[in-house]
């Protein structure tokens, strides 16, 4: 009886956690669909203002957004545009929306069709859908210039990786796009969204002076208890989750985390080292996998083990798996670089350092065929633990080969320390290139 | 390229000088001998004939009529013109004057002054006919070759269009009587020029056969490139009549045999000329054919049988029934009615063909004698009838292209102007034959099943399902209107948007009187030169330019200045410098060429004398981007204007200064010439009068906000655009901030914030946002920098620097990775320079912004 019971409520709790994973997940990876804008208000209120005007009143307008990389640039607008459209007066001026992103189109012909086939004009031209880049040019143009401020549709045009519409030849697209939103034609508003800091810079000077110097800053300027807000948010049920004892115990537990001096300890080092929301997912991420039927709430230690996993040294990572030949190798160069003070070498002067090693010290070590060390060293190569300074030629011989240690000192200590069964005479030799004198 | 000389042909006097001025050493011809070398055919034009002039466009030969031929001291050929001008001659806006349709075969008694009518004698093309018809009179559907008759109905004087006066209208028939012409209507027809269609496409067959060389030229000119004008027209119309030899042969069966008495043998004529031709119709042919014979003789007999009360009692009778459909039109379907409003359509069409024969030949000796009574009697009724017609028209018209509709395809429908020219006058005739049909009960059964299916096959004859050339496509219009500004802010916020035109440019009258005054100049000699006009953006260049234009053409309009074609292009909307060819020529002449052949024809256009050409006004904006290697596009446009009958007026424009001495080749600058000008930036007071002048009546500033904004943006660049867009933000932050409905103007505070927010850094913020571990990589580039003495440092270099702070701060050190990602974060913001990341540790990194600012910034916490 008891065990059938038992047998219920674990079936019940896997429901449960595959619920809770579902939600969690979904939020984590798609972060703007959360729903959820932290600590840009102002920011938010400033876009939805400029928007309404266009589609209300018509007024044209051009803006750029700028922010680090996961500041929530895309998820404002998106934000903003989700809203837009639940005002009446808006949706009924359809708001069309051509979306363009610097890395798909990458130059002016190919935005220009886009343009086209999402303002839906291609079929206006008939059978001979795109012409060339000229004729498409005037097209748009043209169709743009008919529009007035008070019977047309607005038109909002998003730029996606602004920063890279500045590389296309005369920056047409972009003077083209500004100078029909500040002429007396189809009401336009061009936003656009980059990471760079100095895109104005960047942009020519009668294009900058048809730019109306809108920018929209997104700094990440929350702090650490805001931050551990967001933590909550992100992590908590929503109220309407089916079993509401589970959701209720769940979110009691986030709130005990919220609290708790590991977790605290573990975000504040992710927050010390950026505010970049995204990182804080992917943290979540790794911890949240970890909920299981048999481990069905998080704690510190989830915590803790996704943030050692997050934080590791990739470089270091890959030294863990080398051969004791290949460390000693990697080794001897670092003896070479100590020598040389950072001068690059070649294969023969660090096989000359091995060498030493071998007749001088090591009674562990096999003395190992010239070839076989060859070998070892262009696995290193292959990993890109050592990169050549030139690319390789057919004359140069290999041994020859200018090289340079793609790795820290402190790098090869950290991942000798760790290293299984690593022999001492090696560690000892790692310590000081002079420890056999 | 001049096509002429591909042809050769000879122009030479014909008969000996009539008269001679010894003074003036000129000698008076009454006609010109054009020979073709090729063909070895011989053209004779006396004094008198209508003639084809050599125009702007090669499709587009202007019309004349020859006054005066000379041969002036200089042993030019010269000719002295009468003037015709085209409907596309006509600018745009006064088309809609006319108020009814224009045919592309009508043309206007040119009385506009300040066209040349003194031509060269070698522009002379070949001879036509213009036949003067009355303005209520339709065109008459006979010709064949369009391409080689012309009507005139009314003049035109450059303002508004009138009737021909009674003189002019006299000469111009009596013109056509000399070539022994006899223009409209009645017996004289077959013996004269103008053969029977059908006969004369016979004659022209002959023609061709009898001459092959002509046929070999004609050919031969196929294949070249550039065809020369005289065959290419032959050629076009050629293909014109093959393409619509039914139709047009069916036409006249239907329509235009009524108008001549000799009907019915042309009839036959015809029939037996339909049977040869077009074996496809021939089956269907004979009893429509059959029945519109009769039909025929009954109209030839009726104009002097039927008297003139009975004619009107008719009519009457006609009146009473149309007034009953248009009774029952509300409520019967269409199919009915159609019937009749088309029946009295061409009852309303053959009086006024009667009307026509009555009115126009009043005194020749045809045997159809028409009294004056009669006449008066015909115009009441036509009158009469017209009026009917007019209510029914539009419902007749409707119900004629619904019909129309659904019997082609859509494609067929679309408004292209061509089709419609061919089209349209065909549909209510088909509708006549089937609307006549159904009122006959038996007979007619069969051709009425047939009549659609002849329809269809029509239409494609215009060949292939054409795209609609000129559609322009349209952003869909907005559902809800735009709200009108509610608020004193809203209102200034549109007033200050930089599209918003004001009525007037404050502070730039100066340059607005030079540019006036060069323009103007130029305008009235009829000469070409160039302007260059400089100056940063922003500082009202284009508007300026735009404005001055707007005023010359203001002035035309008003007869003060001889009329000027505006062409603007802008470097910045070409996807190539080559292009700007394509689009002058597409403004000037509306062809649609490829670049390197619109650049021949430019350079044709504006070599050579064109005696009706106006003056046009180029305005090339941001010329810097018309820049090529070999400069050819430049060169070319500045060199138009110094040639001798370009008439190209040129004002270019760009940002630098020093354009034509530092990008242009020394020929190029030359040909610019020296007339500059160049914009200052406006000056903060400047910027303070177009602020105020575009906020007149609308409190929303304060005066010293209004100040505080213009001497910031004087101080940084004179943009007014700037200014603009400032004080627009200014507005919009007035109205965040003040929380209840209580009405605000603009104050310093939300000026400066306005200002702060366009011009603050955005490093020195981004920097103090950035994280704790971020920042520490930024002291300790500095650190690094400051050891090494250098301005650059690899990444490992400044990872040693880090690890060390971190120990300092007593902070956790990050691994290299995280580093790593630290300096690729701070390098996306471009806080830092950052090469490829290839390199790994060994990744050099540059500050993008001062080392003090950095310490400024980082200082502050």
């Amino acid at each position: 009886m008891s065990k059938r019971k038992l047998k219920e409520s674990s079936a019940e709790s896997a429901e449960c956690i595959s619920q809770v994973q579902k939600i969690l997940r979904e939020r984590l990876c798609h972060h703007c669909a959360a729903g959820k804008l932290f600590g840009m208000e102002q920011q938010y209120r400033h876009l939805l203002e400029l928007l309404k005007r266009t589609t209300v009143h018509g007024e044209s307008n051009s803006a750029l957004i700028i922010g680090p990389r996961g500041s929530g640039k895309t998820a404002l607008l998106n934000h903003v545009l989700k809203d837009l459209r639940e005002m009446k007066q808006v949706t009924e001026n359809l708001l069309e929306n051509p979306f363009l992103s610097g890395l798909l189109q990458t130059n002016d012909k190919v935005a220009l069709k886009e343009i086209t086939r999402q303002l839906q004009l291609e079929n206006v031209v008939g059978d001979k859908v795109f012409g060339s880049f000229a004729e498409n040019l005037a097209f748009l143009l043209e169709a743009l210039r008919k529009g007035s401020r008070t019977s047309s549709c607005p038109i909002l045009f998003v730029l996606d990786e602004f920063d890279l519409f500045v590389h296309h030849k005369n920056q047409t697209l972009l003077y083209n796009l500004f100078d029909i939103s500040q002429s007396a034609q189809t009401p336009v508003t061009v936003i656009g969204l980059t990471c760079r800091q100095d895109v104005l810079e960047l942009l020519e000077k009668r294009v900058k002076s048809r730019f109306s110097h809108r920018q929209i800053y997104l700094m990440n300027s929350f702090d650490f208890k805001q931050y551990i807000k967001i933590f909550k948010k992100q992590l908590s049920l929503p109220a309407e989750f089916p079993d509401e004892a589970f959701a209720q115990k769940w979110n009691n537990n986030v709130q005990h985390l919220s609290e708790d001096k590991t977790v605290q300890d573990v975000l504040q080092n992710l927050f010390q080292h950026t505010k970049d929301l995204r990182s804080l997912h992917l943290l979540l991420m790794l911890a949240v996998s970890a909920v299981t039927v048999h481990h069905p709430l998080l704690t510190a230690a989830d915590l803790q083990e996704a943030s050692r996993q997050h934080r590791s040294d990739s470089k270091a990572n890959i030294v863990h798996g080398l051969s004791v030949l290949e460390i000693c190798l990697i080794i001897a160069m670092k003896h070479l670089n100590d020598v040389y003070d950072g001068e690059p070498f070649n294969f023969q002067m660090v096989y000359n350092e091995f060498q030493k090693f071998i007749q001088r010290k090591a009674h562990s070590m096999y003395n190992f065929e010239k070839p076989v060390v060859m070998k070892a060293f262009e696995h290193l190569l292959q990993l890109e633990l050592v990169k050549p300074l030139e690319r390789p030629s057919v004359r140069a011989q290999r041994e020859y080969l200018l090289m340079k240690l793609l790795l820290d000192s402190s790098q090869i200590m950290d991942a000798l320390q760790v290293y299984p069964n690593c022999p001492t005479d090696v560690k000892q030799w790692a310590a000081s290139s002079l420890s056999w004198l | 390229m001049n096509t002429r000389q591909q042809s050769k042909l000879i122009y030479s006097w014909y008969g000996k000088p009539m008269s001679s001025d010894r003074k003036l050493r000129t000698s008076q011809y009454k006609g010109i001998l054009i020979t073709s070398e090729s063909s070895k055919t011989e053209t004779c034009i006396q004094l008198g004939d209508f003639i084809l002039v050599e125009g702007v466009n090669a499709d587009q030969p202007y019309v004349a009529q020859l006054v005066d031929l000379y041969e002036d001291g200089a042993q030019d050929k010269r000719a002295i013109v009468q003037w015709f001008c085209r409907l596309g001659e006509i600018p745009q806006n006064k088309r809609k004057l006319l108020k009814r349709e224009i045919s592309a075969q009508e043309v206007f008694f040119d009385q506009v002054l300040g066209y040349d009518t003194d031509i060269a004698a070698e522009t002379i093309i070949k001879n036509i006919m213009v036949l003067p018809l009355h303005l209520g009179e339709e065109l008459p559907i006979i010709t064949l070759n369009k391409e080689q008759t012309f009507y005139v109905k009314q003049s035109w004087d450059g303002k508004c269009f009138k009737v021909l006066s009674p003189d002019t209208f006299s000469k111009l028939k009596e013109a056509n009587k000399k070539r022994g012409v006899i223009t409209n209507s009645s017996k004289a027809f077959i013996s004269s020029d103008i053969v029977t269609p059908v006969k004369k496409e016979m004659e022209s067959v002959v023609q061709s056969a009898t001459k092959p060389k002509n046929v070999d030229m004609e050919i031969e000119s196929k294949h070249s490139v550039s065809k020369s004008s005289l065959a290419k027209e032959r050629h076009s119309q050629r293909v014109a009549n093959n393409d619509i030899k039914t139709p047009t042969a069916r036409k006249k069966l239907e329509l235009n045999s009524p108008t001549r008495s000799k009907g019915r043998i042309l009839g036959c004529e015809v029939l037996g000329l339909l049977d040869d031709d077009c074996d496809t119709v021939a089956p269907l042919e004979p009893s429509p054919t059959k029945r519109k014979v009769k039909f025929t003789s009954e109209i030839l007999g009726s104009p002097p049988k039927i008297p003139c009360s009975n004619k009107s009692k008719s009519t009457s009778e006609t009146a009473e029934r149309c007034q009953r459909f248009s009774d029952t039109l509300r409520l019967s379907p269409y199919t009915k009615v159609k019937d009749f409003s088309e029946k009295d359509k061409n009852l309303h069409g053959k009086d006024d063909n009667l009307s026509l024969v009555g009115y126009q030949k009043p005194s020749s000796q045809i045997p159809v004698l028409t009294p004056r009574s009669r006449r008066t009697c015909a115009q009441k009724t036509s009158a009469l009838i017209a009026e009917q017609i007019s209510l029914l028209k539009s419902h007749g018209k409707l119900a004629a292209e619904e019909d129309f509709l659904s019997g082609s395809d859509s494609s067929y429908s679309s408004s292209s102007e061509e089709e419609e020219d061919d089209d349209v006058p065909c549909t209510p005739e088909k509708r006549t034959k089937s609307s006549r049909i159904f009122s006959t009960p038996k007979s007619s059964r069969k051709p009425a099943v047939h009549t659609p299916a002849k329809t269809l096959k029509k239409t494609p004859l215009p060949g292939t399902p054409r795209t609609p050339r000129n559609a322009t496509p349209e952003i869909p219009r907005r559902i809800q209107a735009a709200q009108e500004p509610a608020s004193v802010l809203e209102e200034a916020r549109l007033r200050l948007h930089v599209s918003a035109i004001p009525e007037s440019l404050p502070c730039r009258e100066e340059e607005f009187q030079d540019i006036y005054n060069f323009v103007e100049s130029k305008l009235i000699d009829g000469t070409g030169g160039c302007m260059y006009i400089s100056g940063v953006p922003g500082t009202g260049k284009t508007a300026t330019v735009h404005e001055v234009i707007r005023c010359l053409q203001q002035a035309a309009e008003n007869d003060e200045l001889p009329p000027f074609q505006f062409v603007e292009i802008n470097g910045m909307k070409l996807t190539d410098p080559h292009q700007a060819y394509v689009q002058i020529l597409e403004f000037l002449t509306g062809q649609k060429v490829t670049a390197t052949h619109a650049a021949v024809l430019l350079a044709k256009l504006f070599s050579t004398p064109g005696p009706k050409r106006k003056t046009t006004v180029l305005i090339v904006d941001e010329l810097d981007l018309l820049w090529t290697r070999k400069q050819n596009v430049m060169y070319n446009l500045f060199d138009w204007p110094t040639q001798k009958h370009s008439k190209l007026i040129i004002l270019a424009i760009a940002n630098t200064m020093d354009l034509p001495e530092r990008i242009m080749m020394n020929r190029v600058a030359s040909r610019l010439g020296l007339t500059r000008m160049s914009f200052q930036p406006y000056t903060y007071k400047q910027l303070q009068q177009i602020i105020s002048s575009r906020l007149k009546g609308v409190k929303a500033f304060e005066e010293d906000a209004v100040q505080l904004v213009s001497r910031k943006v004087a101080a940084l660049s004179g943009d007014a655009r700037r200014c603009l867009d400032i004080c627009r933000r200014a507005t919009e932050i007035c109205e965040f901030a003040r929380q209840k409905r209580t009405p605000e103007i603009v104050r310093m505070a939300h000026v400066t914030e306005a200002i702060d927010e366009m011009f603050s850094s955005p490093y020195v913020n981004a920097i103090r946002n950035a994280s704790l571990h971020e920042q520490i990589f930024l002291k300790a580039i500095l650190a690094e920098f400051r050891r090494a003495g250098v301005e650059e440092a690899t990444v490992q270099e400044v990872y040693h620097h880090h690890v060390a702070l971190c120990r300092m701060e007593g902070l956790q050190s990050p691994t290299v990775s995280e580093i790593m990602a630290i300096c690729s974060r701070l390098g996306a913001c471009r806080l830092l320079l950052v090469e490829g990341s290839n390199k790994y540790l060994h990744v050099r990194v540059r500050l993008n912004l001062s080392q003090d600012d950095v310490m400024y910034a980082l200082r502050e916490e």
